[in-house]
């Protein structure tokens, strides 16, 4: 017999599964470059962190009863992530509470994918960086290609420097260094080119939009410039912000998230713009050098509210 | 000439115009036709054969009962069979005629030869009153009967008239054989419009990817001053009233209103040439042209058909192989309507038969709403298809209302993008049901 179903009678390519592969390409170039700059500590915090992640996803979804949708790569996506926004000298069971507090308190308590209100990594991350506050700043020198790199010195991050940068001094790191990768840091978040290449392939593939990644750093970048011209200060070195830290990966993989941003095109920079002026007065003003990741999630508490407000201007009503 | 397009959402669909090179034949003819007596938006036309009547082509069956119906003319000659009530398919009850065909002998009074007329009738009233007992309705999908959108009340005024050669539909390429091999029949039958509603000038929309219509209609409107042919973007519903009026004014039909309301008509390519026909060589409309095409194993071929026709007539004529076919869909994949008896007739308003393979007639599995926003960015109305969704859920009427549910047009294209492949445009066709039923209740 023929089939009998209500229009449309075709559907696009694009599933919530190939979104997230789409995405994990995305990651390549910053997952190959923290294996590169981290060698086999980097393997091993990736893999600990996306099996974890698969695994809880499963066995929760399981034990709550929900569809099995580990298919779907977004516990993989997750687990990237997460892994990437941790230094590379990670102990494997921190990496494993990560990974619990990411999947199981953040995304499947809430109700699962599409359900959460935060972004799942950052959850993860923020809850280690709380309760493993050494751990979490450890930062090794990264070593090219010295794939047992394991007993690397100590590094400082270029944003604790910049920090506590007084009048004359200067940030020793150059900006190549900062763009290239060649910096202490989380696994994912020293290589802006690798990010860059990342978002590139998100808009190529129409996964994301431009605006939140632009907007979060243009109005971040717009803030530290005020105040270099205003004070004259070297810390505010508005380059070596916007080369620095988790902001790149923030603004262009963490901010993004669909669930956890906002629907339309003017929440979406409401959104972006106050992730941005967050990252700038923490990174500013609060006792952590860094402060993506508590922007982002503060932010994230708003989306509810930007989006009961900020609805699409409907066809035929008269534009205001 | 620059390109047009509309200023809100649009989706790209893969457009597998594969029967667009295949000229219009004629289809040989059924021995059994099957006319309902309603095929457009009104009240059913009156029958006024019995049984046993004999009839040619061109015979009046049922005459348009008030201004919002349309008369309905045999397809074929021969003699009434039955006059009966049979399920749509569609869940109502429906008249049928059906005539049982012997040989094909026409009306005198039509002119059928191929010869152009150019010379058009002076008088408003005379022309409208030649459409009107044609039967003629917007062919293009909803049925409205032309002579009252071109009717302009007191009080209304157009400066606009857009024929529509859009076709947005995939698959589906009538339209754009009927704008190579009629051009100047359209043209023609634009000017008829002109005169009805007293402006000298049209446009003719067609999309950007239809280069031969585009030329051959520009060079025939060389001839007719005030006829103009615009390009327009291939996007998604670029065939839509709404968005095409919005591509060509830049206006935008005001919530809840006509397109008379942005002083526009708009008339789709396959009206205007039933128009010319009905005007210019005395022909009712009892054929139209239509496009056999879709993945499954067929021939895709542009057919003139007899009004009435089966469906599984024309599949049988061209040979589809049925041991694959999974859905068969009267219209395009986009809005058409799947079909469940293969033995329903061609109408009016048939533009095409889509057929799919059975591999790909079956409905994606859904799965959760990943909040990605695609649905909200491709409505062309502005809509928030997946909060309408979730109202629609929760049964909430007020927040149906807040969300404009109202103003959606089915045009299907959140389905179409959603990852999570969640059907929301059946959830806007309930959405929009519940708020009608609430409202009609207060
Ligand atoms: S079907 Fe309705 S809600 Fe969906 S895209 Fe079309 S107009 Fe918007
Ligand atoms: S397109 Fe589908 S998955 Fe995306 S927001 Fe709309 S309903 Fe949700």
């Amino acid at each position: 017999m023929y089939k009998i179903s209500t229009s449309p009678h075709m559907n696009s390519q694009q599933t919530t599964q190939t979104i997230m592969r789409d995405v994990i390409v995305a990651l390549t170039p910053a997952m190959l470059v923290s294996l590169f700059m981290f060698g086999i500590q980097a393997l091993i915090v990736l893999a600990t962190s996306v099996a974890s992640c698969v695994f809880f996803e499963y066995f929760f979804a399981r034990r709550l009863k929900l569809k099995n949708t580990t298919s779907d790569l977004s516990a993989v996506v997750t687990g990237v992530l997460l892994a990437l926004n941790l230094p590379a000298t990670m102990p494997i069971w921190m990496t494993v509470i990560g990974a619990f507090m990411a999947i199981v308190v953040a995304k499947m308590a809430f109700g699962g994918i599409g359900k959460n209100i935060f972004n799942p990594a950052l959850v993860g991350r923020v809850f280690l960086f709380i309760s493993f506050p050494v751990q979490m700043t450890t930062w090794i020198t990264p070593r090219f290609m010295d794939f047992f790199n394991i007993d690397a010195t100590t590094a400082a991050t270029p944003l604790n420097i910049l920090k506590h940068l007084g009048a004359g001094e200067q940030l020793t790191t150059g900006y190549w260094d900062l763009f290239i990768g060649n910096i202490g840091g989380s696994m994912g978040e020293t290589s802006v080119l690798a990010i860059l290449l990342g978002l590139f392939w998100l808009l190529k593939q129409k996964i994301i939009t431009w605006h939140i990644p632009v907007f979060y750093l243009g109005s971040f970048a717009v803030c530290m410039f005020l105040s270099e011209i205003v004070t004259g200060a070297p810390r505010f070195d508005v380059l070596a912000h916007l080369l620095s830290g988790g902001l790149m990966l923030g603004a262009v993989f963490m901010a993004t998230d669909y669930t956890t941003s906002p629907m339309t095109k003017k929440g979406k920079i409401i959104f972006a713009v106050g992730c941005g002026v967050l990252t700038y007065i923490i990174r500013v003003f609060g006792s952590y050098p860094e402060g993506v990741s508590f922007a982002i999630l503060i932010m994230n508490a708003f989306v509810p509210l930007i989006d009961k407000y900020c609805h699409q201007y409907v066809y035929g009503t008269g534009r205001k | 000439m620059k390109t047009k397009t509309f200023a809100i959402g649009g989706i790209h669909v893969d457009k597998h115009k594969i029967s667009s090179q295949s000229a219009i034949q004629e289809l040989a003819l059924p021995e059994m036709v099957y006319i309902p007596v309603k095929q457009h938006i009104g009240a059913p036309a009156k029958i006024v054969v019995k049984v046993g009547d004999r009839v040619k082509v061109g015979t009046l069956l049922a005459e348009a009962d008030g201004v919002l119906s349309a008369s309905v003319y045999a397809s074929v000659s021969g003699q009434v069979m039955k006059i009966e009530e049979v399920n749509s398919g569609q869940g109502y009850l429906e008249t049928v005629i059906t005539v049982k065909r012997e040989g094909d002998e026409f009306e005198e009074s039509m002119d059928l030869s191929d010869e152009i007329v150019r010379e058009i009738p002076d008088n408003k009233e005379e022309l409208l009153k030649i459409i009107r007992s044609a039967g003629i309705v917007g062919m293009g999908g909803a049925g409205f009967p032309t002579p009252v959108k071109t009717n302009i009340p007191e009080g209304k005024s157009v400066d606009t008239l857009i024929i529509n050669g859009i076709e947005c539909e995939p698959y589906l390429t009538a339209d754009s054989r009927l704008m190579e091999e009629k051009a100047e029949q359209i043209v023609i039958g634009t000017r008829i419009l002109n005169k009805i509603l007293g402006i000298q000038h049209a446009i003719i929309a067609i999309d950007e990817n239809k280069p031969q219509a585009i030329a051959r209609l520009q060079e025939i409107t060389k001839r007719y001053v005030g006829v103009n042919v615009q390009s327009c973007k291939s996007i998604y519903p670029q065939g839509g009233e709404k968005q095409l009026i919005n591509t060509i004014t830049g206006r935008e039909v005001p919530s809840g209103k006509l397109p008379l309301d942005a002083h526009c008509v708009v008339q789709n390519v396959a009206t205007v040439y039933a128009i010319y026909e009905a005007v210019q060589k005395r022909i009712p409309l009892f054929r139209r042209v239509l496009t056999l095409s879709g993945n499954a194993d067929l021939t895709p071929s542009n057919y003139l058909v007899r009004i009435g026709t089966p469906i599984s007539f024309i599949l049988h004529e061209n040979q589809v192989n049925m041991d694959n076919v999974g859905k068969v869909i009267a219209g395009g994949p986009m809005m058409g309507q799947a079909i469940a008896a293969l033995e329903a007739p061609v109408t009016k308003t048939t533009s095409g038969i889509t057929v799919l393979s059975a591999e790909t007639a079956d409905k994606p599995e859904t799965s959760a709403c990943i909040r990605c926003g695609k649905c909200v960015d491709a409505c062309p109305m502005g809509l928030m298809p997946l909060n309408i969704r979730a109202a629609v859920e929760e049964n909430d009427i007020a927040i149906l209302k807040s969300l404009h549910v109202q103003d959606c047009i089915l045009c299907g294209s959140c389905s179409y993008v959603c990852p999570a492949k969640i059907p929301l445009l059946d959830y806007c066709k309930i959405g929009k049901y519940e708020l009608g039923r609430q409202q009609k209740a207060k």
